[in-house]
């Protein structure tokens, strides 16, 4: 007999399934405060073990604790609430108006509001981001019009791309928001050339990164880290593990590496894990990845740790791959009531302001949408000219283009 | 005999091909457990468990990949790149590996892979789920090119597919998945139970590959088309009055060549039809080959009909697309040239 058995394949499972008890249970959560903030200009082979813990701040009483704490003023939180909520107003309103045929396609962000809402307020003006379909926050807490956005759900005659992209790819250069691919981890290495370019060119702007658990495991993503680290390029590299891409699990993704952020311990990347749900802690750790940036000491790795609490769009059922109960038992919390249990507590916000918010928040969501919606939805009112189709593929129209719209009848 | 939607059928062929050879595995983005986004992988993890049929990571070039070097080692993979738009990061894989591996190693490894994907517009996908990249494949030496457009043919080309010896792009036109689509978007959806080709035998069968069917009979004019177009094309037939004779090339790479030169012989004029942009589509190629060999017998020029030199838009689907009306007037400048 031979001394090796024969071999199996290993195919990773979620630990429950549908009709499951949820189970978090292999999740370690460190307690908030506990996690050490090294300088910014650390040795990132001092700091491995950040890649396997995770920074928090505030914790279950809805203090702000330890090290990462203590950088938001009230303003600054009170602020950061209402872009969260703003958020989750207008996704319900946009879910809703897919339902009612209004735009083909729509994907939400529930319970992943502070990832992006509070990145934001960590960079300057001028900083560029390479987003996916799920940093919206970025635009909501830059002040971008939720009129234009809807205006590109709805595909309409006002919308500032024209008809011709999935409704939520929005872009905007003045907003610091590269243009949105509906193919996954190609932008993240984008965000590293940005970079790259801004350095050559001896300017003070940094870049960042956005890419889910799921699309690390593209090619796009490893070139990133490569380029990023031999470059030391002034960016942001974030990855939102929201554990789930579709209906696949993220330790599909992960394979044995432990966690996300570990991916950057090869290539000598400062690689910090964060509490995604915790809008102090991701405003903490984007703070001090940008300053690292902008100082010229190279690139920094983020994982957020969160939940994807809604579909992955429209056209996905999770019940049929998770259980339904699932996101209540996610042992982070939501963002938006730890936020505003945080301000309770510092004795600046109420439960009676809370609610008086969200009715205005709404009203205002819904007024945008009643603008909106006077330009027209996908299938109603003014719509794109079907001349857009052919405008904008090159700067000037080549001749076979032009017969081609005059075919069209434009 | 058993009344399936095209998912159904092309489930079917897996299945039935998984059953009958434990070297066929299945795999790709939620194809395991959830059974695929548009739901064709559906039961076969539960049924030949999870080492036949599982998740892949979100990396194409890792699936596709790893399909070569199952393949090489004697497995016969049939796996799924969520929308044909995905298969870019793979495009290295099939075109420089995939197709020229028993080239290159005079026969000593083979690639026996299918590689599915679901292409084409029709369900307001935008420019990254809706194109038809077709033409990036037939002019790659080595890979076969496959768009059925029905249910019983899916499942029998997709058979003959999964036991072919060489590397096979099987295109699924996702818009034909739960009915043949004849490019009316504003009339209510036929299921296919309601269509002849939507009966398709429950066990093994085969369709060759490379050879082309004729859907419609017809004396004025030969429509070459394939995938949902075929269906367009026959609508356009109908409501223009114009005797076409419509074939359904099933088969892009090889090419039934034999079919369309006797036609094109009888009809003297030819109209070329597809969803992918104009330039440099597969279109060109059937238009050359149409002139080279039935040049004497043209009675006027041949006319392409396809999707615009641009992205595919997202508010402008059915203007982009090119349904009935276009089609139909292609038939009638045929005819009047």
């Amino acid at each position: 007999m031979d001394e090796f058995s024969r071999l199996s394949l290993h195919v990773p499972e979620p630990a429950v399934r549908p009709g499951d008890e949820p189970d978090f249970s292999t999740v370690r959560i460190p307690k908030a405060g506990t996690v050490p903030r090294p300088e910014i200009d650390v040795d990132p082979e001092t700091i491995r073990d950040l890649a396997f813990s995770i920074i928090r701040v505030l914790n279950r009483e809805g203090e702000a604790v330890g090290p990462w704490a203590g950088h938001l003023s009230d303003e600054e939180l009170l602020t950061g609430l209402r872009h969260m909520m703003m958020l989750r107003a207008f996704d319900a309103r946009m879910v809703m108006a897919q339902r009612q045929g209004k735009t083909s396609f729509y994907m939400q962000h529930l319970g992943e509001e502070a990832v992006s809402c509070a990145f934001r307020k960590a960079l300057r003006k001028g900083d560029m981001n390479f987003p996916t379909y799920r940093q919206a926050g970025l635009l909501i807490a830059d002040d971008y019009p939720m009129v234009e956005m809807m205006n590109q759900i709805f595909s309409n005659e006002s919308d500032p791309c024209h008809g011709r992209q999935l409704p939520v790819l929005y872009t905007s250069k003045e907003h610091g928001f590269f243009t949105i691919s509906g193919n996954l981890a190609t932008q993240f290495v984008q965000a590293v050339g940005w970079a790259m370019a801004s350095a050559i060119k001896r300017d003070t702007r940094v870049a960042a990164g956005w890419i889910g658990d799921g699309s690390t495991a593209e090619s796009d993503f490893h070139s990133a880290l490569v380029f990023a680290s031999t470059y030391k390029a002034p960016v942001i590299l974030n990855i939102v593990n929201n554990q789930w891409a579709i209906s696949t699990f993220q330790g599909i993704a992960r394979g044995g590496s432990g966690t996300f952020a570990a991916r950057g311990l090869g290539f000598g990347i400062p690689a910090l894990r964060v509490d995604g749900n915790d809008y102090l802690a991701v405003h903490a750790v984007a703070r001090w990845a940008a300053e690292r940036a902008r100082r010229n000491l190279g690139p920094t790795l983020i994982e957020y740790v969160t939940y994807r609490v809604g579909a992955h769009s429209t056209s996905d059922d999770p019940s049929a791959y998770r259980p339904k109960t699932e996101s209540e038992a996610w042992p982070l919390g939501d963002p938006v009531l730890r936020l505003k249990k945080h301000l309770i507590v510092r004795g600046v916000w109420s439960e009676e302001r809370h609610a008086q918010a969200e009715a205005e928040i709404m009203d205002e969501v819904i007024q945008a949408q009643k603008q909106a919606e006077s330009h027209g939805t996908l299938h109603a009112g003014g719509r794109p000219s079907v001349r857009d189709i052919f405008e904008g593929v090159y700067a000037l129209m080549p001749p076979h283009i032009r017969r081609q719209r005059q075919k069209a009848g434009y | 005999m058993a009344r399936m939607t095209m998912i159904e059928a092309v489930r079917s062929a897996m299945d039935v091909s998984m059953g009958r050879d434990e070297d066929v595995v299945v795999f790709g983005e939620d194809v395991g457990y959830f059974g695929g986004v548009f739901r064709c992988t559906q039961g076969l993890q539960a049924k030949y468990g999870k080492t036949r049929c599982f998740d892949a990571p979100i990396s194409e070039s890792g699936i596709v990949g790893s399909a070569i070097g199952m393949a090489a080692y004697g497995l016969k993979p049939c796996v799924e790149i969520q929308f044909a738009d995905y298969m870019y990061p793979a495009y290295d894989q099939l075109t420089q590996e995939a197709a020229r591996i028993r080239y290159r190693s005079n026969g000593d490894f083979t690639c026996p892979i299918v590689v599915r994907m679901p292409t084409g517009g029709g369900i307001f996908g935008g420019q990254t789920h809706s194109q038809s990249p077709e033409a990036l494949f037939t002019h790659v030496c080595g890979l076969k090119v496959i768009v059925p457009s029905n249910p019983y043919d899916a499942k029998g080309l997709l058979i003959s597919a999964i036991e072919d010896p060489d590397p096979i792009i099987f295109l699924e036109p996702k818009r034909l998945y739960n009915g043949p689509f004849d490019g009316h978007h504003e009339r209510p959806v036929i299921p296919w139970s309601k269509h002849e080709l939507g009966e398709v035998p429950e066990g093994h069968y085969t369709i060759p590959i490379g050879k082309a069917e004729i859907r419609r009979k017809g004396s004025a004019v030969t429509v070459l088309a394939y995938g949902t177009m075929v269906h367009v094309a026959l609508a356009a037939a109908e409501e223009t009055g114009i005797d076409a004779e419509v074939i359904d090339l099933r088969s892009l790479l090889p090419l039934d060549l034999e079919t369309i030169v006797d036609s094109v012989t009888r009809t003297g004029r030819c109209v070329v039809v597809h969803e992918a942009t104009l330039t440099s589509g597969f279109g060109g190629e059937l238009v050359a080959l149409v002139q080279e060999h039935c040049f004497y017998h043209l009675e006027a020029p041949v006319v392409r009909v396809t999707g615009w030199d641009t992205p595919y838009p997202h508010a402008q689907e059915w203007d982009y697309f090119p349904g009935p009306a276009r089609v139909g007037r292609a038939l009638v400048e045929a005819m009047e040239a």
